[in-house]
């Protein structure tokens, strides 16, 4: 069908829409000036200054620790949960799994607070983060893989149990094989989701521990320098080589990041 | 756990694999089920439906003395109340501020939705009828920037808005929000399109349809199952939101979102947030139902 | 090969209503349409037929306005229609998959074009209902599409598409989904419809038989040209070249030579049959290579010596049989080597065949059957 110019130039500009102040922040992040107000010159000292701002470095750190924990853990049970979801028709398990991605994640936050808090006695600190990721990310996960599953030919799974193999050599053999670009694709998503969380975190991170988007979210508050257009375009780049290298392996599983 | 065993289905129907064999065959492939099943359920039944419940119960206690939640029994040597109370439910449901604030933030999360469909609907169409190629690296830059941090987004239109002083209004609330939700509508939307038969559109063109009759009879009333999904996809985390409003609104732009974090993280009062939360909650429900009886007519 | 079609022998009311003229088409390097010239007259019953992929689904996309020729004209009564949207012209399709909208029930899928144009909801329903008694599917008016048979799906498709009443409707092998009952049915029903409504049917079909069951004249179609345009007798009689006699019908073609002209038939040199005496259909001199074109049903099969007053004669053996019911058709193979096909009526029930396995035969025929074709 021929596509009309009207439809080109509404796409183009909601485009232009998406990125254009992705790019100002990229931009900024290179500005010779303390505020953002105004470019006055190219430098990268921002950038210096950055790496040199210990807290920041900090949270960074506990960003990556506690992103590659969560990731291999909810890559882990999110896993199970897919091939579950898949094989037995369970009624509780998808509402389950698909809640904390339909809800608004104050509530989740919240919830977890107060369970933390009141039910476990819990310091809030990084397990409680962990935790709070590892139940988000789970769902994103046990999605990728359920819908690589409903896409796989049935029939290969029970051809190899008909041939003898136990559930585990079937699964070994044959069924994680071929839900392996789904399974890599979930841990890179749940890295990503685990990176990015400001919501959750807010809520279940405690006073002795910052995350990256809680240390920008204070400096937001407190003191914008280009600072955080520096830390920003870097997280940024992070992501986004990430959620490509995700779409390049299972390009299928990005279609189905739709929920429903 | 109820569940319809479906591996090893072949050995039932085998009739030269003998019975005791086949039992065997069938504990095997129960206790995998239970392997597979069990650590998930597990782990979400005790992070998210315990947390859950105790939301519930929360909202029926009393605030305690330092912030938090007051204790349940009375015990010798603490101060304050104890047990359980609607307390809060009169105050949230009495004042009608409350009330006030939570149709304010549905407002809100209404005109965003409706700023995201219009954004989005031409999107979704022009990526449907693209080549395959071409269709999936499209999808791909349009949920790359919702990949990007949360925070950075809305950062971004700080400083873009800040110099024009459009900053801390209205208006900066609502296109922070559009701009945080808008990929979330796009790829429902596109996904139901992409499944319309072409054909169709040749169908009605040869009837005489001109190409604004054969949108509105046709295309439009075929994707109302991706606009209801799309939609309920950015209403209902666009209630919730706290964040956007209080880095890009002003005083007069709280959101209930903002009311429950207050609750939380300042004053303390946390039976009253968690009540507060409850209504959320129920409003939510109540939306995603709505929207789920729509969706669920499936016309292609 | 350009072939410039004369214009048919046999018209109703003889008025043009569709001229192809000089249409070309091609995508990339095949040519789906080479040089396409024919007229279609007002209110007849016109079939394209040939093999897949000879290009009578462009012809059809390039009438309804879905496509648009290289070169050459589509004339609707002497008007050009290459700048008119297929939404603009006056033709409406009947799609091989249906295409009925999902959302609509069977009345609003057949109101839809009356909506369209924009007529009062009363002329509306009027014209719908009586659309829909013309097929019979009244009673299904508020079925959804998804309710319906297949033959019913069809008959909500030829509802929509006539409900205007415009001046040619187009029908891609529509009959193609239904099973073989159904479509006799469909088949009886579309030619009375036709009759009634007096509405220029132009229909594609890739089914040799159904296009001589249904139509007025037939156009046979291969690789882009039309090879012959004739009704359905002349197009069996006395096809026009080869192609034409092997796709329509089923037929014996041997290679033949002219050896003499006579008043009123042909004297052939065949290797395969002998001297054969053929009909005069086409102008032929003496020496000119051809085929001989012979179909089954010409051939008479009998015990040897059974037919000498026959001038045309051959002996075989029988190498097998089919029997269809009705007629069963027999395999002989030529004492030449050529194999034959012959049927035969069966005229006793319980019987499958007069002769046997091996048997020897005699086939024989008259001067005035067969068909002497230059290429």
């Amino acid at each position: 069908m021929r596509t009309s110019a009207t439809l080109w130039s509404i796409a183009l500009l909601v485009y232009m829409f998406l990125y254009i102040p992705l790019a100002v922040v990229v931009l900024f992040s290179f500005n010779n000036s303390e505020l953002n107000a105004q470019w006055v010159g190219f430098t990268t000292r921002w950038y210096t200054v950055l790496l040199e701002d210990s807290d920041m470095l900090a949270a960074a750190g506990n960003s990556l620790l506690i992103a590659t924990m969560s990731s291999v853990f909810s890559t882990l049970l999110g896993t199970m949960a897919g091939i579950a979801m898949h094989e037995y028709k369970f009624r509780l398990l998808p509402a389950l799994v698909l809640a904390p991605v339909a809800m608004p994640e104050i509530l989740l936050g919240i919830a977890l607070l107060l369970f933390f808090r009141q039910v476990l006695d819990l310091t809030l600190g990084f397990w409680s983060i962990l935790i709070a990721h590892m139940t988000f990310s789970l769902g994103a996960v046990a999605m990728i893989v359920q819908s690589r599953l409903t896409g796989m030919d049935k029939n290969v799974v029970e051809a190899a149990r008909d041939l003898g193999a136990n559930p585990w050599q079937a699964f070994r053999y044959v069924m994680l094989p071929l839900i392996m670009p789904a399974v890599t694709a979930g841990f890179l998503v749940a890295f990503t989701l685990s990176i990015d969380d400001f919501v959750i975190t807010f809520f279940n991170a405690g006073v002795s521990i910052k995350t990256l988007p809680l240390q920008i979210y204070s400096m937001i508050k407190v003191a914008v320098t280009p600072e955080v257009n520096a830390v920003s375009t870097l997280l940024m780049a992070v992501t986004l080589t990430l959620i490509a290298l995700a779409s390049r392996i299972v390009p299928d599983a990005i279609h189905k990041f739709r929920t429903d | 756990m109820r569940g319809q065993r479906k591996w090893g289905a072949s050995y039932m129907n085998n009739p030269i694999v003998s019975k005791k064999k086949w039992h065997k065959q069938a504990r095997i492939d129960r206790i995998t089920q239970w392997i597979v099943s069990v650590p998930p359920h597990l782990f979400l039944v005790f992070f998210l439906v315990l947390p859950a419940c105790i939301m519930v119960l929360a909202s029926l206690r009393y605030p305690g003395e330092f912030g938090g939640l007051a204790p349940l029994w009375k015990t010798p040597g603490i101060h304050g109340v104890a047990g359980l109370t609607l307390e809060n439910y009169r105050f949230v449901l009495g004042d009608l501020v409350f009330v006030e604030i939570l149709l304010k933030s549905a407002w809100i999360a209404f005109i965003t939705t409706l700023l995201c469909l219009v954004l989005a609907y031409p999107l979704a169409l022009l990526i449907a009828h693209r080549p395959k190629r071409q269709r999936e690296l499209m999808v791909l830059f349009v949920i790359l920037p919702f990949a990007c941090n949360f925070l950075i987004r809305i950062y971004a239109w700080i400083i873009i808005l800040g110099p024009f002083n459009l900053l801390y209004s209205p208006f900066a609330v609502i296109i922070g929000m559009v701009y945080v939700h808008l990929p979330l509508m796009v790829l429902p939307l596109y996904t139901n399109l992409e499944k319309h038969d072409p054909l169709l559109l040749d169908a009605a063109r040869d009837l005489g349809a001109h190409a604004w009759q054969r949108f509105w009879h046709l295309t439009f009333p075929l994707s109302l199952s991706g606009i209801f999904a799309g939609s309920a996809l950015v209403f209902i985390p666009a209630l919730g939101m706290f964040a956007v409003p209080e880095l890009l609104g002003g005083t007069g732009d709280i959101m209930i979102g903002n009311l429950i974090k207050e609750q939380f993280l300042e004053s303390r009062d946390w039976p009253f947030g968690a009540t507060l939360s409850l209504l959320l909650t129920v409003t939510v429900l109540a939306v995603a139902q709505f929207s789920a009886r729509f969706t669920q007519r499936e016309l292609t | 090969m350009a072939m410039h079609i004369d214009i048919p022998v046999i018209a109703k009311g003889g008025l043009t209503l569709l001229e192809m003229r000089n249409v070309c088409r091609r995508f990339g390097d095949v040519v789906t349409a080479d040089n396409v010239s024919f007229t279609i007259e007002v209110g007849e019953f016109f079939s394209l037929v040939g093999p897949s992929g000879c290009g009578k689904t462009t012809l059809l996309r390039m009438i309804a306005g879905f496509d648009s020729p290289d070169s050459g004209d589509i004339l609707l009564d002497g008007k050009s229609l290459l700048r008119v949207p297929p939404e603009e012209r006056p033709i409406h399709t009947v799609f091989q998959s249906y295409a009925l909208f999902p959302h609509l029930t069977v009345a609003q899928n057949v109101a839809f074009p009356l909506r369209m144009k924009g007529y009062s909801q009363h002329t509306i329903n009027t014209r719908t209902a009586e659309v829909l008694m013309h097929v019979a599917l009244i009673g299904k008016a508020d079925y959804l599409p998804q309710a319906l048979s297949g033959g019913e799906r069809q008959r909500v498709a030829l509802a929509r598409a006539i409900a205007d009443l415009p001046r040619i409707l187009l029908l891609d092998e529509p009959l193609a989904a239904l099973d073989a009952k159904l479509r006799e049915q469909m088949q009886v029903e579309l030619i009375s419809l036709q009759r009634k409504l007096g509405i220029t049917f132009v229909f594609v079909t890739h089914s040799q038989a159904e296009a001589l069951s249904l139509s007025q004249r037939i156009g046979v179609m291969t690789q882009g040209r039309i090879e012959q345009i004739d009704d359905p007798a002349r197009i069996y009689g006395f096809p026009k070249n080869r192609f034409v006699a092997d796709f329509i019908g089923h037929c014996t073609l041997v290679s033949a030579s002219v050896t003499a002209i006579h008043a009123s038939y042909l004297s052939l040199a065949t290797e395969k049959l002998g001297q054969i005496l053929a009909p005069v259909t086409t102008a032929v001199c003496v020496g000119q290579q051809g085929w001989l074109a012979l179909r089954p049903e010409q051939l008479r099969i009998g015990r040897v010596g059974e037919f000498s007053h026959f001038p045309n004669r051959v002996r075989g053996k029988v190498d097998d049989f089919l029997y269809i019911g009705d007629v069963t058709t027999y395999i002989i193979e030529l004492d030449s080597g050529l194999r034959v096909e012959t049927m035969l009526a069966n005229s006793a029930p319980g019987r499958v065949h007069f002769f046997d396995e091996g048997e020897v035969v005699e086939l024989a025929w008259p001067a005035e059957v067969g068909c002497f074709l230059h290429e």
